[in-house]
């Protein structure tokens, strides 16, 4: 038997690689088909998104919130808006905080649908991802109608949310939950006995409870390793303290834990839509503070307080008091979470925005070790990345 | 004050005295000031004791104050899952001084210390890997720092002559526009000149008591 040198061989994936969910980058060490490092590089989408926001005032930093995770872009706000009204001292009405769990769980369903089917297409099915960019565009229409933009919607701001909910629309979202429902159910029968399906996901890229906590994972990530951590239970905020629903768990740590999570949380998602449409109140939609919340138009008309109070909004913006504050919120990716440090003025000193996805990319090489470079790719999928977020 | 978070706050100081250099309590959320050298010793108390059980390093970042002789401050955020608690843990360093890594207590810390170093230029010691994250292969600068420009320094295009993307200094047509919004009238202190006259003695060798 003659003696063969190995050499391990570095392979380019990426940046443009429809598996790579986005611009990344993977630099591969590969011994044959089995990956020995993985090393990502991102940052090819960096926009200086924190940088930016130090230059703005508080509310003009809203939509730089849209455009980190654009795949659910509210809740990205919703840190936000919960971070500055901490620093603030202040608290949204109960209408606005029923209409930002309603669209906070419209976001999640729109994260996971996209998630759920192209992780299904990055392992070779089709059909769920034709459905479900079907119900995408439906729920788009929610946000459009309500903030006049289906991406960036800049519709929850400190204080509240932008105007209330225009006639007509909880209804239909009542009854759009019915038919949402339904293509959950189709996609789950479609994949979750898929045979193919389960051979690309189960056991691929486990990690176990320790791992999770020690990467700092959150979200469907760490309760598919067992545990079940969700802020919307844990450290509830706005109205979800009164919403009833579960919190789906996964016992392996696998890709296909991971899905069958992110399917479970699609349908308490649902739910909490349903509630929150049925309890919600009457009554403002903002805070009652004109130093912080700019008077209803009709008012303008007629009120030069009112007048100078919407021109110092709009240009000079509110000051925050001084202070600082870590606010995290259950984006659908996992813990979203802002440390805004203010220095008095009106703008923030310091934004430092907590992509959940950036952490679960840094495990991407011990949870690829050892396996095939076809799993790569399940891997990432199943750990919904979005570069906007990964990359601000 | 929340109680919980006092007494915790209390608790680490009294466990690491030599290491802790204070704790305070805002906005319902707890800081623990600790010195650089001491930061592994704090985090790996933080992580194991079954009071604190922070086991999830959930953001660390770097924050930039640019008038201090310290000028960065370095920030941790821990999150402990069993207690259901957060906590804060500063240190301080300036440009020159490294900081330990946290890689050896929590794994997550490898890319968020990467990122500080990339945006504030903020050294850590012992890093496994410390490069660059965030910005472009070969950059130069550390973006985040508040004496860097917001529009950088060098902006690229793709050179339909030389067939590739090229690097040129940053040629702003108008520049960018920071509007002052301090009012004036708010500066100015509630006394108005002449009002001095309104509480002086009039007649000041005048001796006291006599009308």
């Amino acid at each position: 038997m003659t003696d063969v040198e190995l050499k391990s061989f570095a392979m380019n994936f990426g940046p443009q690689h429809p598996a790579a969910h986005g611009v990344l980058r993977l630099v591969l060490e590969m011994d044959g088909e089995v990956v020995e490092r993985a090393d990502p590089h991102i940052g090819l989408l960096h926009r200086g998104t924190e940088k930016l926001i130090e230059y703005k005032t508080y509310l003009q930093a809203v939509p730089y919130f849209d455009r980190l995770d654009y795949v659910a872009p509210m809740s990205q706000e919703h840190a936000f808006a919960l971070a500055v009204e901490k620093l603030l001292g202040i608290q949204a009405p109960p209408r606005a905080q029923y209409i930002r769990v309603l669209f906070a769980e419209i976001s999640r369903v729109l994260n996971h649908l996209l998630n759920v089917t192209t992780m299904a297409l990055d392992v070779g099915a089709l059909t769920p991802f034709l459905w479900g960019f079907e119900e995408r565009e439906e729920m788009m229409e929610f946000y459009e109608r309500v903030s006049g933009a289906r991406l960036h919607a800049a519709y929850f701001r400190p204080g509240g949310v932008t105007s209330d909910m225009p006639a007509g629309l909880a209804e239909d979202i009542h009854a759009y939950c019915d038919r949402v429902s339904k293509v959950i159910d189709d996609l789950d029968n479609l994949l979750t006995d898929n045979r193919i399906f389960k051979q690309r996901t189960v056991d691929i890229g486990i990690v176990t409870g320790e791992q999770a906590c020690d990467w700092g994972f959150s979200g469907p990530m760490i309760r598919g390793s067992g545990y079940a951590w969700d802020l919307r239970k844990a450290q509830p905020y706005d109205a979800y303290a009164d919403m009833d629903f579960d919190i789906p768990v996964g016992r392996h740590g696998d890709c296909y834990d991971r899905y069958l999570v992110r399917v479970e949380e699609m349908r308490q998602s649902v739910r909490i839509m349903r509630q929150a449409i049925e309890k919600m109140p009457s009554g403002p939609v903002k805070v009652d503070d004109r130093k912080i919340a700019p008077p209803p138009r009709a008012q303008m008309k007629r009120s030069m307080e009112a007048l100078i109070h919407h021109f110092k909004l709009y240009t000079e913006g509110y000051h925050v008091p001084a202070g600082e504050t870590y606010t995290a919120v259950e984006a659908p990716k996992g813990e979203f979470g802002v440390f805004l440090v203010s220095d008095g003025s009106n703008k923030p000193y310091r934004c430092k925005i907590r992509a959940p996805g950036f952490a679960f990319l840094q495990a991407l090489d011990f949870m690829s070790k050892g396996h095939m470079l076809a799993d790569v790719v399940s891997i990432i999928g199943s750990m919904d990345i979005v570069f906007g977020e990964v990359d601000r | 004050m929340n109680p919980v978070l006092a007494d915790l706050g209390s608790h680490v100081e009294a466990a690491l005295p030599d290491h802790v250099t204070g704790t305070e309590q805002a906005l319902g959320e707890l800081v623990v000031h600790v010195r650089a050298s001491s930061l592994l010793r704090v985090l790996t108390f933080l992580r194991d004791d079954s009071q604190c059980l922070f086991k999830c390093l959930v953001d660390l970042c770097g924050v930039d104050y640019p008038e201090r002789p310290q000028r960065f401050e370095v920030v941790y955020n821990l999150l402990s899952l069993d207690h259901n608690l957060r906590i804060r843990v500063k240190a301080t360093t300036d440009e020159a001084t490294p900081v330990p890594s946290a890689v050896s207590v929590f794994s997550a810390a490898g890319w968020w210390e990467r990122e500080a170093w990339d945006l504030y230029g903020i050294f850590f010691s012992d890093h496994p890997d410390l490069r660059r994250i965030l910005t472009d292969y070969g950059f130069e600068g550390h973006p985040l720092r508040k004496d860097f420009p917001m529009t950088g320094y060098v902006e690229v295009r793709y050179d339909d002559s030389e067939k590739r993307v090229v690097y040129e200094p940053v040629k702003l047509v108008q520049e960018f526009r920071r509007f002052d919004f301090e009012s004036p009238w708010e500066a100015m202190t509630p006394e108005l000149p002449g009002d001095e006259k309104a509480t002086r003695d009039a007649f000041p060798d005048r001796p006291v008591g006599s009308a």
